[in-house]
C-alpha cells in the first residue's frame, strides 16, 4: 500500500472535464437574470443621451411619471444628493457622476433611470422621459482633441489632455546619439473590445434601517473599485454589500463596467424603498458599456549595425473616451514594466499622455494594454528587419531576453520571472514549423498570389500589481498618497462535519473553469478524489475573505488564486497531519495523504479514511490534547513578493508573473475580393506549470478567436460628429467559428519561481500577439509599411493599390455639383436637380411652408414661427420603419433668387439629428438646375442601428422630395433617376 | 430592447389573416419566421398595433412545382421556412440558382425559421431572396379580402425596405420559374462573414442569347441588367459601367469603391462560371 500511495502523480496538471458544465449545459446555470427577486422589485431602464457632447438645460420626467406602474425617475441631481463622483486616477478636476450631471459626454450616457413595475413598462416611459440638451460640438480623434481649439469635455480641465507623463531609464538619450540605425513606426489602434454574451446586470436594495447597500451584479472585479463604489455612495466599505451570481456569461474584463450602475441603481433602490433591478440590453452594451482604448503611438528604436535594439522611444497616446474612469489609467500602465516586450533592451524613453475624447469611457478589456503596446513593438520589429533586410526571425533572434538571464530585471523595472524563449524558438525549428511556411509562402507566389509570413514574441504579463497605476503620479504625489502594491489573493478552505472538503475563492469566475481546477489542486494537497472538493468562487464582500485585488483579471487565477488555495489546504493539512499523528499513532511530520486516505509514512497499516480524521475536529476536538489547534477551516492570503511599489525613480514590477508567446502565421490575400485568409497559424505558449492543458488550450483558443475578430473586423464606429454606429452585431462583428481558422498550440513549461504552483497567467496572450502577427503577415505579403486594423476586406483592398477603371465618359446629364458647401459633419453630400421652372418661379415656393408640406415626404405639419423659420412635424423612416420627427429649420443668406443657406434639427424618439444644406439656383433653358450640398449629424439608435441602411434612406427621403417637387412643377414626371440626389437632409443623411 | 405594447394574433386561415389586414392595415403586420420583424420590435423600429402569425396555417404552407403557361414553377407558400425549401431535393435541377443561394441567407438557424416570402417582404437591398427573385423573373402573389394579383418581381422592389404591396395585401406565395435546358446560373457574394448581409450580391442566369445580370447589396434594391452574352473587353467595359452607374453606398464596413470593383470581380466570376 506504501508503493501505492508513492506512485500518486496528482491531478494537478491533468486535464478533467469541468465541474461547470454539466448545469450550463442543462440550462441550469444561475446568472445575473435567473435569480429570483421578490414581488417588490422594480424593474430600472436607463434613459441615455442620444448626442455625443451637449449641456443638460432640463429634464422633464412629469410625463414617464404619470405612465402606467412607474415608481420614480432618478435623475443627475439624485445622484447629486446622496453620491459624490468617482475618485479619479489622475489629479485633475474632472467630474464623473453615476448619471449624468449638467453635461453628456458620449452617444449613450445614462441621463435617467425609469424604475417601474415590470421592464416594458419602464422602457414604454422611458421614451416619455423630456430631456432638452444643447448640443455641443463633440471630438473623436485623440489628436485633434489635444488640439488648442478643440472642444473641451470637462471645462475644469482646460483641455482634453489629462495627464503627460515623461519616463526614462538608462541612457536612452545616449543609446539614440550613437545609434547605427534609427527605425520608427506610427501606429493607430482601433477601438474595440470583447463582447461577453451575458450582458450587465445589477439588482440592488437598500436597507434603510441598517444603511447598507446591497448590490447582486456579476461585478468581476478588481475589487479595488469596491472602495471607489462606497466612497461614491458615500458609505463606509462595510456599508455596500456586494454580492456576485454563481455564474457569469462572460466578461473578458468588460464586466468591470457594471460599477457605475451598481452606484445608480443603489441609490434607485433607495429613494424608491424597494429592490431595483437592470439587465442591460445588447445596444446598450456595445454603445455605452466600455472599450478597451484606442491609441496612437509613435516608436523609435536605437539599433546597432547588427539588428541589436539599444533603445526604444515610445511615445503613446491613449483615448480613454469620457471619463477617466477606474480602473484607468491602468490600460497605459499595465504593461508599464515590460514595455522592452520579449527583448533584452537596457534604454528605454516614454512619454505617456491620456486623452478624454466623446466616445464611451475605456476600461478593461482581455489583453489590457497589450494589444496596443505589442502592435506597436512587434511591427517596429518587423520594420527592423525590413529596412535592414534581415529575415525578421533574426532579427527577434538576437534580441530575445538569453535564457540564462532569468529573472531578468527589465528597463523599467519589471522582473520578467522565467523562461526560455530560444526553446521555443528551437522547438518550431525543429518540428520543421518555420521551413513549412517558407515553402508554403514560396509555392503560393510562385503562383502569383499574395502570401505573407506574420511573426509575433511577446511576453504576456499575469497577476497585476495593483500598485502600478499610481506610476501615473509622480513620485513626490506618490509619497503623499502612500505607497501601493501587492496583489492579494484569498482563498479559504474547510472541512465540514463529515469530513468534506469545502473551499471559497474571490475570484469570480466568468466562464473559464476555476472551479474544476480548484479541485484538483486542493484534491493534490489533500490526497483527495477532486470530485470531494466542493468549490464556489462568487464572492460576497460582508462574508468572505477578499482584498482589493480579488476578482477575475490580468489572468491572475492560476498564478495568484489557484496558489493560494494550495496555501491554505497547505496550512490545513499541517493541522489535520497533527490530529492524524494522534490518532495513528505518529509523529505529524509522518502523516501523508493519499488515496482519499490519511497514512503514515513509516507504517502504512496505519491509516484511516481521510473524512474521519479531517472531521474530528468538529465531533472530537474537546477530546485532543491542549495546544492542538482544530483543522476546520484556514484562509490563506497570497501576495507575491516581487510586488513592491513603484519606486522613486518610476521603476515598476507591473505583474509578477511573464508568460512568453511565439506566433507565427501564414496569410494570403485574396486580389479579387481584398479576402484575408489564414492559411497556417502556430502558436506556442510558455505559461509556466499548466494546471489543467485542456482548459489552458480553451483559454488560447478563446483569446485567439477574439484577436482574429480584432484583426479583421471588429471595431467600435463613431462618425466624426461623435455618433456611434456600432450598435448591433450586423455593425460590431464578432467572428463565427466559420470565420476562426484551426490554430496549433504548442506549449513549453518553464515554472515560475515567484507563484505557489508555478503557474503563469494564459488567458491572454494571443489577445496580445494575434492582431499584430496578422498584420505582420500582410505587410509582408504586400511588402507594405502601413497596416491599420481592422483588416476589413475594402481595407486589405484599397493596401492592394488596384488601379481602378474610369468612371465611363458621355453619359451624365447633370452638371456635377460644385464644392460650394464645406462641412466635416458625419453624413455629407452634393447633387444636382433640374426643375422645370424658372427660379423666379421657383424661389417664392421654396419659401412657402404651404407648398413645401406638400413635397416633403411624410411633412404632417409645416407652420412658418418667424421669419424665415419653420417647425413642423414629419414622418421619416424607410419601409416599415417610420417615426415622427419635430423639425425645426431656418433659413438664411437669403439671395433672391440665386442661393439661401438652411440649417435645422429633427428630433424623434428614434434619435436627433442636425445639419445644414446651401442651395443655388442656376436658370438653364427649360428651368433650373438646382445645386446642393448639406451636412447632417445624426446621433442616437438611428445611428447606432441603422448604418447598413442609412445611406439608402437617405437617397429614398430626397428621391422622393425632388420626385414630387419635380411633379409639381411640371406635370410629366421628368426628373431622371441620375439626378434624385437630396438636399432637405432631415433625418438621414446622405453621402452623395 | 423590448418591444412596444402588441396584439398577437394566431391565423388559424388565410382568409383571417385577409381580413385582419383589411380591418388594420399599416398598423399591422404579418409575423412569419420573425428573423428580422422580432428584432426590429425589440429594437421599437417598428410598432405595430397587431401582429398576425400566419406560420401555423397550412394553405399557406405549400411548397410544389405548378404549371403556368406551359412552364413549370416553383411556388413557395408564405409559411414555408427557407431551410424546408433548401431541403427540396430537386431544388438543383428545378431552380439552381435558388439552391446556388440560400445557403448565403444567413445560417441554419435562422433559415429554419425565417421564410423565402418574409424575406422578400422585408425587402432588404442587401439580402439573396430579392435578387434572385429579381433575376429570375419570379412573381409574387399578393392577396386581399377581395382578390389577388400577381406582381414580377422586378416591379415589385421598389426601393430600400419598400415593395409594392399594399396595406391590406398579404403576400401569399412566390412563384420562381424552373430551369428551361440551355439556361445555366451562377451566384457570387462577398460579405464580412458568412451568413451576414451581402456587401455585393451577384445572381446570373445565361442562356444561348443573353445574360441576365442581378446586383444586390450595393443599392436600394436590386438591379438588374440583361445584356448580350458578352465576354472579352465588351464584358468589361459593361461591368465597369455597371459599377459606375449604380447608387453604391459607402457604410463602416465597405465604401462605395470597394463594392464597384466587387461588382466587376464577382460579376465576371459569375457570368464566367455560368457562361463556361
Amino acid at each position: 500500500m506504501n508503493g501505492q500511495f508513492a506512485d500518486h502523480k496528482g491531478w494537478t496538471g491533468r486535464s478533467r472535464e469541468r465541474v461547470e458544465d454539466d448545469a450550463l449545459l442543462r440550462g441550469a446555470g444561475a446568472f445575473i437574470d435567473d435569480i429570483a427577486v421578490t414581488s417588490a422589485t422594480l424593474h430600472a431602464v436607463f434613459v441615455r443621451s442620444p448626442h455625443p457632447h451637449a449641456d443638460i438645460q432640463s429634464i422633464d420626467a412629469s410625463r414617464a411619471l404619470a405612465a402606467p406602474g412607474v415608481a420614480a425617475v432618478i435623475t443627475g441631481a439624485d445622484m447629486r444628493r446622496f453620491t459624490r463622483p468617482f475618485v479619479v486616477g489622475v489629479k485633475q478636476p474632472m467630474e464623473h457622476w453615476a448619471l449624468a450631471v449638467d453635461r453628456v459626454r458620449f452617444a449613450g450616457e445614462p441621463v435617467a433611470i425609469v424604475c417601474a413595475s415590470d421592464p416594458y413598462l419602464a422602457e414604454d416611459a422611458a421614451g416619455l422621459v423630456d430631456v432638452d440638451y444643447a448640443p455641443l460640438p463633440a471630438v473623436v480623434d485623440p489628436l485633434r482633441a489635444m488640439a488648442a481649439d478643440a472642444p473641451v469635455l470637462h471645462p475644469a480641465v482646460g483641455g482634453n489632455l489629462v495627464s503627460d507623463r515623461h519616463f526614462s531609464y538608462g541612457d536612452p538619450q545616449g543609446a539614440f546619439a550613437r545609434a547605427a540605425r534609427i527605425v520608427e513606426i506610427d501606429i493607430r489602434y482601433p477601438r474595440n473590445a470583447v463582447t461577453p454574451i451575458e450582458c450587465l446586470g445589477v439588482i440592488a436594495d437598500y436597507s434603510a434601517a441598517e444603511g447598507v447597500y446591497d448590490v447582486m451584479t456579476p461585478f468581476q472585479g478588481p475589487y479595488a473599485i469596491h472602495p471607489v463604489m462606497a466612497l461614491a455612495l458615500q458609505v463606509p466599505a462595510n456599508k455596500l454589500r456586494i454580492r456576485t451570481p454563481r455564474d457569469s456569461g462572460g466578461s473578458f474584463g468588460t464586466k468591470h463596467a457594471v460599477f457605475t450602475y451598481a452606484v445608480a441603481l443603489a441609490v434607485a433602490a433607495r429613494i424608491c424603498g424597494r429592490p431595483v433591478k437592470w439587465i442591460e440590453d445588447r445596444l446598450e452594451n456595445l454603445s455605452a458599456a466600455t472599450s478597451a482604448t484606442n491609441r496612437v503611438t509613435k516608436l523609435r528604436a536605437a539599433l546597432d549595425g547588427d539588428g541589436r535594439i539599444l533603445a526604444l522611444d515610445y511615445d503613446q497616446i491613449d483615448d480613454c473616451g469620457a471619463y477617466l474612469r477606474a480602473p484607468e489609467p491602468a490600460t497605459l500602465y499595465r504593461m508599464h514594466g515590460n514595455l522592452t516586450g520579449a527583448y533584452r533592451i537596457e534604454h528605454l524613453a516614454v512619454r505617456n499622455r491620456i486623452v478624454l475624447t466623446n466616445k464611451t469611457p475605456s476600461g478593461l478589456v482581455r489583453g489590457f494594454g497589450g494589444p496596443q503596446v505589442y502592435f506597436a513593438l512587434e511591427r517596429l520589429v518587423a520594420k527592423i528587419a525590413r529596412e535592414m533586410v534581415k529575415p525578421h526571425l533574426e532579427i527577434i533572434g538576437k534580441n530575445l531576453v538569453p535564457a540564462d538571464a532569468f529573472p531578468w530585471r527589465t528597463a523599467s523595472g519589471g522582473l520578467l520571472d522565467s523562461g526560455n524563449y530560444q526553446a521555443a524558438l528551437a522547438m518550431l525549428e525543429d518540428r520543421g514549423v518555420f521551413a513549412d511556411f517558407e515553402a508554403r509562402r514560396a509555392q503560393a507566389r510562385a503562383q502569383g498570389k499574395h502570401y505573407g509570413i506574420g511573426l509575433a514574441a511577446i511576453v504576456e504579463p499575469s497577476i497585476s500589481n495593483m500598485g502600478y497605476i499610481t506610476t501615473v503620479l509622480s513620485a513626490g504625489e506618490r509619497e503623499k498618497a502612500g505607497p501601493k502594491g501587492g496583489a492579494v489573493a484569498t482563498a479559504t478552505v474547510g472541512i465540514d462535519p463529515l469530513g468534506g472538503v469545502n473551499v471559497h475563492v474571490a475570484s469570480v469566475p466568468q466562464g473559464q473553469g476555476h472551479r474544476t481546477v480548484l479541485q484538483q489542486v486542493v484534491g493534490d494537497v489533500l490526497g483527495i478524489n477532486p470530485d470531494g472538493v466542493s468549490v464556489t468562487a462568487e464572492l460576497d464582500t460582508a462574508r468572505d475573505a477578499w482584498s482589493i485585488a480579488s476578482g477575475n483579471y490580468s489572468s491572475r487565477f492560476a498564478g495568484a488564486v489557484a496558489g493560494a488555495a494550495k496555501l491554505a489546504a497547505e496550512t490545513l493539512r499541517g493541522k489535520i497531519a497533527v490530529l492524524a499523528g494522534l490518532q495513528l499513532g505518529c509523529e505529524a511530520s509522518q502523516v501523508r495523504f493519499a488515496d482519499d486516505r490519511v497514512y503514515c509514512v513509516g507504517d502504512p497499516q496505519k491509516h484511516a479514511p481521510f473524512r474521519r480524521i479531517a472531521a474530528a475536529s468538529h465531533w472530537a476536538q474537546g477530546a485532543m490534547p491542549q495546544g492542538v489547534e482544530p483543522a476546520l477551516r484556514e484562509t490563506a492570503f497570497f501576495s507575491p513578493d516581487v510586488l513592491t511599489p513603484p519606486n522613486a525613480l518610476d521603476e515598476i514590477n507591473s505583474s509578477a508573473a511573464h508568460g512568453f508567446v511565439f506566433d507565427i502565421c501564414g496569410v494570403e490575400i485574396d486580389r479579387g475580393t481584398g479576402r484575408l485568409r489564414i492559411d497556417r497559424y502556430v502558436s506556442v505558449h510558455d505559461a509556466g506549470r499548466l494546471l489543467n492543458p485542456t482548459l489552458a488550450d480553451g483559454q488560447v483558443r478563446g483569446s485567439f478567436a477574439n484577436a482574429v475578430g480584432a484583426a479583421l473586423m471588429e471595431q467600435f464606429s463613431y462618425a466624426p460628429d461623435g455618433s456611434f454606429q456600432s450598435g448591433t452585431f450586423a455593425d460590431y462583428l464578432v467572428p463565427s467559428v466559420a470565420e476562426v481558422p484551426a490554430l496549433e498550440i504548442l506549449h513549453l513549461q518553464t515554472p515560475s519561481p515567484f507563484t505557489p504552483l508555478g503557474a503563469k497567467g494564459i488567458a491572454e496572450g494571443n489577445c496580445m500577439s494575434t492582431p499584430v502577427c496578422i498584420a505582420n503577415g500582410v505587410a509582408d505579403a504586400l511588402d507594405i509599411e502601413a497596416v491599420e486594423l481592422p483588416l476589413t476586406p475594402a481595407r486589405v483592398l484599397g493596401l492592394l493599390a488596384v488601379q481602378e477603371p474610369a468612371r465611363p465618359q458621355g453619359e451624365s446629364v447633370a452638371p456635377s455639383p460644385p464644392a460650394i458647401f464645406k462641412t466635416d459633419r458625419a453624413l455629407k453630400g452634393s447633387g444636382a436637380s433640374f426643375v422645370a421652372m424658372k427660379p423666379q418661379e421657383l424661389w417664392p415656393l421654396l419659401l412657402d411652408p404651404d407648398f413645401l408640406a406638400t413635397v416633403i415626404p411624410g411633412c404632417k405639419s409645416l407652420e412658418r414661427t418667424g421669419a424665415n423659420a419653420y417647425r413642423g412635424q414629419m414622418v421619416m423612416g424607410a419601409g416599415v420603419i417610420k417615426e415622427l420627427f419635430d423639425v425645426d429649420v431656418q433659413l438664411h443668406d437669403l439671395d433672391e433668387p440665386r442661393s439661401l443657406r438652411l440649417a435645422g434639427g429633427a428630433r424623434g424618439a428614434l434619435g436627433a439629428s442636425s445639419g445644414e444644406a446651401l442651395i443655388r439656383l442656376r436658370e438653364e433653358k427649360h428651368g433650373t438646375w438646382i445645386e446642393y450640398s448639406y451636412g447632417v449629424d445624426l446621433t442616437g439608435k438611428v445611428a447606432a442601428v441603422g448604418g447598413r441602411m442609412l445611406d439608402g434612406a437617405a437617397r429614398l427621403l430626397t428621391g422622393e422630395f425632388f420626385k414630387r417637387l419635380a411633379r409639381r412643377a411640371m406635370p410629366q414626371d421628368g426628373d431622371s433617376q441620375e439626378q434624385k440626389r437630396g438636399w432637405l437632409q432631415r433625418l438621414f443623411g446622405g453621402r452623395a | 430592447m423590448k418591444p412596444p405594447v402588441f396584439d398577437y394574433l394566431r391565423c388559424e386561415s388565410a382568409a383571417q389573416a385577409l381580413e385582419a389586414l383589411h380591418q388594420y392595415g399599416d398598423d399591422l403586420r404579418i409575423l412569419a419566421g420573425g428573423q428580422s420583424l422580432i428584432a426590429m420590435l425589440n429594437m421599437r423600429l417598428v410598432r405595430p398595433a397587431v401582429l398576425a402569425d400566419i406560420m401555423r396555417v397550412k394553405e399557406l404552407a405549400g411548397l410544389e412545382t405548378i404549371s403556368r403557361h406551359a412552364k413549370r414553377h416553383l411556388r413557395i407558400g408564405a409559411a414555408v421556412t427557407q431551410s424546408r425549401v433548401l431541403e427540396c431535393i430537386s431544388l438543383a435541377s428545378d431552380v439552381p440558382l435558388l439552391a446556388k443561394a440560400l445557403p448565403f441567407t444567413g445560417h441554419v438557424q435562422t433559415r429554419n425559421r425565417g421564410t423565402v416570402c418574409g424575406s422578400l417582404a422585408h425587402a432588404d437591398p442587401s439580402s439573396e431572396l430579392p435578387l434572385v427573385a429579381c433575376v429570375l423573373d419570379g412573381q409574387i402573389t399578393l392577396a386581399r379580402t377581395s382578390g389577388r394579383r400577381q406582381v414580377g418581381a422586378r416591379d415589385f422592389f421598389t426601393g430600400l425596405l419598400e415593395t409594392d404591396r399594399k396595406s391590406n395585401e398579404l403576400i401569399e406565395s412566390v412563384e420562381f420559374p424552373c430551369a428551361s435546358s440551355g439556361e445555366t446560373f451562377a451566384f457570387r457574394e462577398a460579405a464580412m462573414r458568412h451568413g451576414d448581409f451581402a456587401i455585393i450580391a451577384i445572381a446570373v442566369k445565361a442562356t444561348t442569347e443573353k445574360i441576365v445580370i442581378g446586383v444586390g447589396g450595393g443599392a436600394s434594391r436590386p438591379e438588374v441588367r440583361s445584356w448580350p452574352r458578352l465576354a472579352g473587353s465588351a464584358l468589361a467595359d459593361a461591368l465597369n459601367q455597371l459599377a459606375w452607374e449604380l447608387p453604391l453606398q459607402d457604410d463602416a464596413l465597405a465604401d462605395a469603391r470597394y463594392r464597384r470593383h466587387l461588382v466587376r470581380e464577382l460579376g465576371q466570376a459569375a457570368i464566367g462560371e455560368a457562361c463556361a
